[in-house]
Order: structure tokens, then sequence, then C-alpha cells
């Protein structure tokens, strides 16, 4: 009850702040496992990728975080544990617990939200370089599809050190899925998926 | 007439033209059988037209202050459009959240309070000088010109300019107590109707394009045909102004001529930064700067003309 309500407020709020628009260019909101690897640049961007989905897709996706993210207060504990579910990974837990992690909430039916630049990118760079992780979960679990999403203009909306957020407007990308080949090595499918989440970048508004 | 019965007939008149503008587009649609991008765009068009006639009724029920909620609020998805599509920095964060949050409602409350001498210089004066210093206080020198001359005009654009539509309720003209909304129903309606006959001009006559590298839809002929129709609209509603039938016809050719030249001008900006709609706000018309740029540039202008010739 609680939970729904709290879901409630911070969709709307989202909304209302970033005026959010979905643009579902590469796939369709299909009730189908998925892991959804977006550009990370804001506190913002699991809120805005989460509330983005249709509330089906909503309530079997749950965002892959730092543990310690989530553990700061009772507040944050109870959205993140209890409102989002996120898969909360313990830091300096090494790779493999992480995998094993995430491995567990798919094989529950999950979707997972995913940043694969690992940590958030507050650089003039448009796009971090990719960790590996996506390539051992996506090995891992072969059969669920990768689906790009660019997240567009929220680390404007509330940039790295900010409290305020400025109610600008935020768009969300969602481009074709993509799955590892059977021969692909850790290095192509990075690249390979690096470089379908930047088909996804607007190309005008940037410096 | 009084007031109210003008209101009523204003938009009775209104009502009537929108259920023959409906009709006509259900019957070019069944015509078309749905193949023409042009028809849905057109119907489209109408609907959003039904929502914002909807909207202004509304806002003219709470009176003066259902109106300056309504514009603050126009003001502020104008502005968010705006500067959405500016290429602004970490730097500008406090100036832009002080254009949102401080800026935009000053401006509307101060026009509440009727507090000509400081609503008129408010942004131009103050919030010209002080956003640069803050900005400034952040140290990022990068483009500072340009992005801070970004949210200048902005704020010009979305909020000052905007916010002279409201502002026509604190105007005191004599002999015409207590019908300011009609002034302001008679501002939109002619500068709005001057968006759709040119576009209506446009699409039966147009052969000559008028400025190929700014705006490639706009014609002579839409543009000629749209303005002195609208203004012609502008004299035959004279009686819900303080003006005669000639000043009615003047004014709303000025605010038509200013309107068409600011939607030239808002075109310019699209074009440079490559985008062909401010916004997706409004379906059929894009944001709410699409709608609203021909207003944006007749209103300070039609304010001042009524305040110099016609206020005491």
């Amino acid at each position: 009850m609680l939970e729904r309500l709290a879901a409630t407020v911070i969709t709307v709020f989202a909304r209302l702040v970033t005026g959010m628009r979905t643009n579902w260019q590469g796939c369709k909101p299909e009730p189908v496992q998925r892991i959804y690897f977006a550009n990370h640049s804001s506190h913002g961007d699991f809120v805005l990728l989460w509330t983005s989905l249709p509330p089906a897709l909503r309530a079997i996706t749950r965002p892959v975080a730092g543990a310690d993210y989530w553990l700061q207060s009772a507040a944050r504990r109870f959205i993140g544990e209890r409102v989002f579910r996120a898969v909360a990974i313990p830091r300096g837990g090494g790779a493999q617990q992480a995998n094993d992690l995430m491995c567990a909430a798919l094989d529950a039916g999950a979707s997972l939200i995913v940043f694969p630049e690992g940590t958030r990118n507050t650089t003039e760079d448009i796009l971090l370089p990719f960790r590996s992780g996506l390539y051992w979960l996506a090995k891992a679990r072969p059969e669920v599809e990768c689906v790009p999403v660019w997240i567009a203009n929220i680390s404007r909306v509330l940039p790295k050190g900010e409290f305020l957020p400025i109610p600008l407007l935020c768009t969300l990308t969602f481009g074709a899925p993509i799955k590892v080949g059977a021969d692909e090595d850790k290095n192509a499918f990075i690249e390979r998926a690096r470089n379908a989440l930047l088909a996804l970048a607007p190309h005008d508004n940037g410096e | 007439m009084t007031a109210q019965e003008q209101t009523l007939a204003l938009f009775g008149g209104i009502g009537g033209l929108l259920v023959i503008a409906s009709a006509v587009g259900f019957v070019l649609a069944r015509r078309a059988k749905g193949e023409s991008p042009g028809i849905a765009n057109l119907n489209a068009r109408i609907k959003a037209w039904w929502v914002m006639v909807a909207l202004i009724g509304v806002a003219f029920i709470f009176g003066k202050t259902g109106l300056i909620v309504l514009f603050a609020l126009a003001s502020f998805l104008a502005l968010r459009e705006f500067l959405t599509l500016m290429r602004t920095r970490r730097g500008d964060h406090i100036a832009i959240a002080g254009a949102f949050f401080v800026v935009l409602p000053a401006q509307y409350v101060l026009i509440g309070i009727d507090w000509y001498g400081l609503y008129s210089i408010f942004i131009p004066v103050y919030a010209f000088l002080v956003m640069p210093i803050v900005a400034a206080l952040r140290g990022d020198t990068r483009h500072f010109l340009t992005r801070i001359a970004e949210v200048q005009w902005g704020l010009m654009v979305s909020v000052f300019c905007v916010s002279h539509v409201p502002a026509l309720m604190t105007l005191q003209i004599p002999g015409y107590e207590g019908r300011h909304l009609l002034l302001i129903a008679f501002l939109v309606l002619v500068v709005q109707s001057s968006d759709v006959l040119q576009y209506v001009w446009g699409k039966l006559f147009g052969r000559h394009k008028i400025a190929p590298l700014l705006s490639p839809s706009k014609t002579v002929e839409g543009f000629v045909g749209g303005v002195l129709s609208a203004s012609a609209l502008g004299a035959a509603l004279w009686w819900i102004t303080p003006f005669s039938p000639l000043h009615a016809f003047g004014i709303a050719l000025l605010v038509n001529l200013m309107g068409f030249f600011g939607g030239l001008v808002m075109s310019a900006i699209k074009r440079d930064l490559g985008v062909k709609d401010w916004g997706h706000m409004i379906e059929g018309h894009g944001g709410m700067l699409d709608r609203l740029d021909s207003v944006i540039f007749a209103a300070p202008i039609f304010f001042h003309v009524v305040r110099y010739w016609w206020t005491v």
C-alpha cells in the first residue's frame, strides 16, 4: 500500500519535473524479459527509466545499484528495497558476486536496469567507456535481450553536486535489442553495445 | 450588451466556428480514408483548438487570477521548451533555477498586484543584470556570453512578453471598466486567427515563398490574405474593444504584422538549433512556443499602444 503510494508520488513527480517523453524507437514496450542498459549521468536516471516503462513492465523491472547508496538512510532503504526493489550490489564484493546476484534476479523472472559505465558520468564526454559487467551478464543469460536506452538531458536537470532540479524536458529513447553472439568476445560485444547506445544520442544538443 | 453577454456571444461564435471546422475536418478525413497526413494534422490542430479555447474559457470564469495562473503556466512550459534546446552548462544551473523559481513567479505576482513600475522593467533590467552575475560567480567562462544570452532570451520571450497578455487586465481605460477580459480575447483571437488564416490562404492560394530560408511553408499569398482578413476580423470585433472600427483595424493590422515577423524570428532560432518544432506538447501544433510565437511578439506592443493612447 505504502509502496504503491510512494511509487505513484515518485513517477508523478518525475513526469512533472522532466516533462518526460518516451520514444520507443527500436522496440515496443512488450512484457518480455530484458536488460535495459542506459547512460548514467544523474541520480535521477533510473527513476526516469523506471517511470518511462508502462506499469505492467515496471512491476517486473528492477534497477541494479550499489548497496551502499541504498543503505544511507531509512527513506532510501525503503525506496530502494520496497518501491524499486533494487538489486543491491555490495561494493568490493567482486565481479563474480555481482553477476551471481543479477543472474538470480533474472532467473526469478525480473527485467533489469543497468548502467554499464559503472559510475555516474560527470565529465564533458558524452559517454564513458563501458565496464565489462554487461558482457558477463549477457553471456551468462544469452536468451535475455539487451535494450539500449539513451536518457537525454537529465544531467542538466540535476547535475552532480546540485540539490535543486530544474524542470528541463527529458527524452528517453529505447533502441533495438541486441544479444551477445555465440562466438563474440568481450571487447567486440562491449563495443557493439556502446555504439548501439551512442546511436540513440541526439547530435545537435552537445558541446 | 453587458460585458458578460459580449463574452458569451464571443465564445458562442468561436464555438460555432470550431463546430464547423470539426465538421469539415471530419468530412475531409472520411473522403481521404485516413490516407492523408495533411488532413490528420488538420484534425489534430482543430482538436487542440478545442482544448485551448476550453482552457481560456475556464480561465475567464476565474477572472484575473485565472488568467494570471493560465499565462504563468504557459510561460513555464514555454521557458522549459526554450531552455531545453539551449546549450547551457552546469555553471548556469543556479541562474536557470532562478529563472524558473524566482523570476517567473515574481513577474506574475507583480502583475497580480498591479505594480506597473516594476513588472515592466523587472526582467529587462533586474533579471538582465543579476543573472549574469550569478552565472559569473560559478567561474565557468566557456561560451559565457552565448549561454547567458540564451537564458535571457528565454526569459524575455517566454515570460516577459507572454506576461503582457494578463497585464492588459491592469490598464485603466475610461468607459471600459470591468471588460478587460474582452481586450485579452480580442488580442488572442486576432493574432491566433491570423495564424490560422495565413495557413488557410497559403494552402489555397500559396504560390510564392516569402522567406524560403526561414520558413518554407510561408507564402506571400498566405501572408497578405491571412494578415488582411484577420485584421478585418479585428475591425469586425470593435464592439468588444474600447476602439472605433478603424482603430480596431489598425491595431489588428499592427499586432498581426508583429505576430507574423515574430513567427519568422522564432523560426530562425529553430533553424539555427536544427529542430522543426519547439516541443511535442500540443498535437498537430508542436510545442507551446510554436503556438505562442506570434502572441509573444504582438502582446507587448499591443499593451503599450493601448496604454499610451487609451488609458488615463
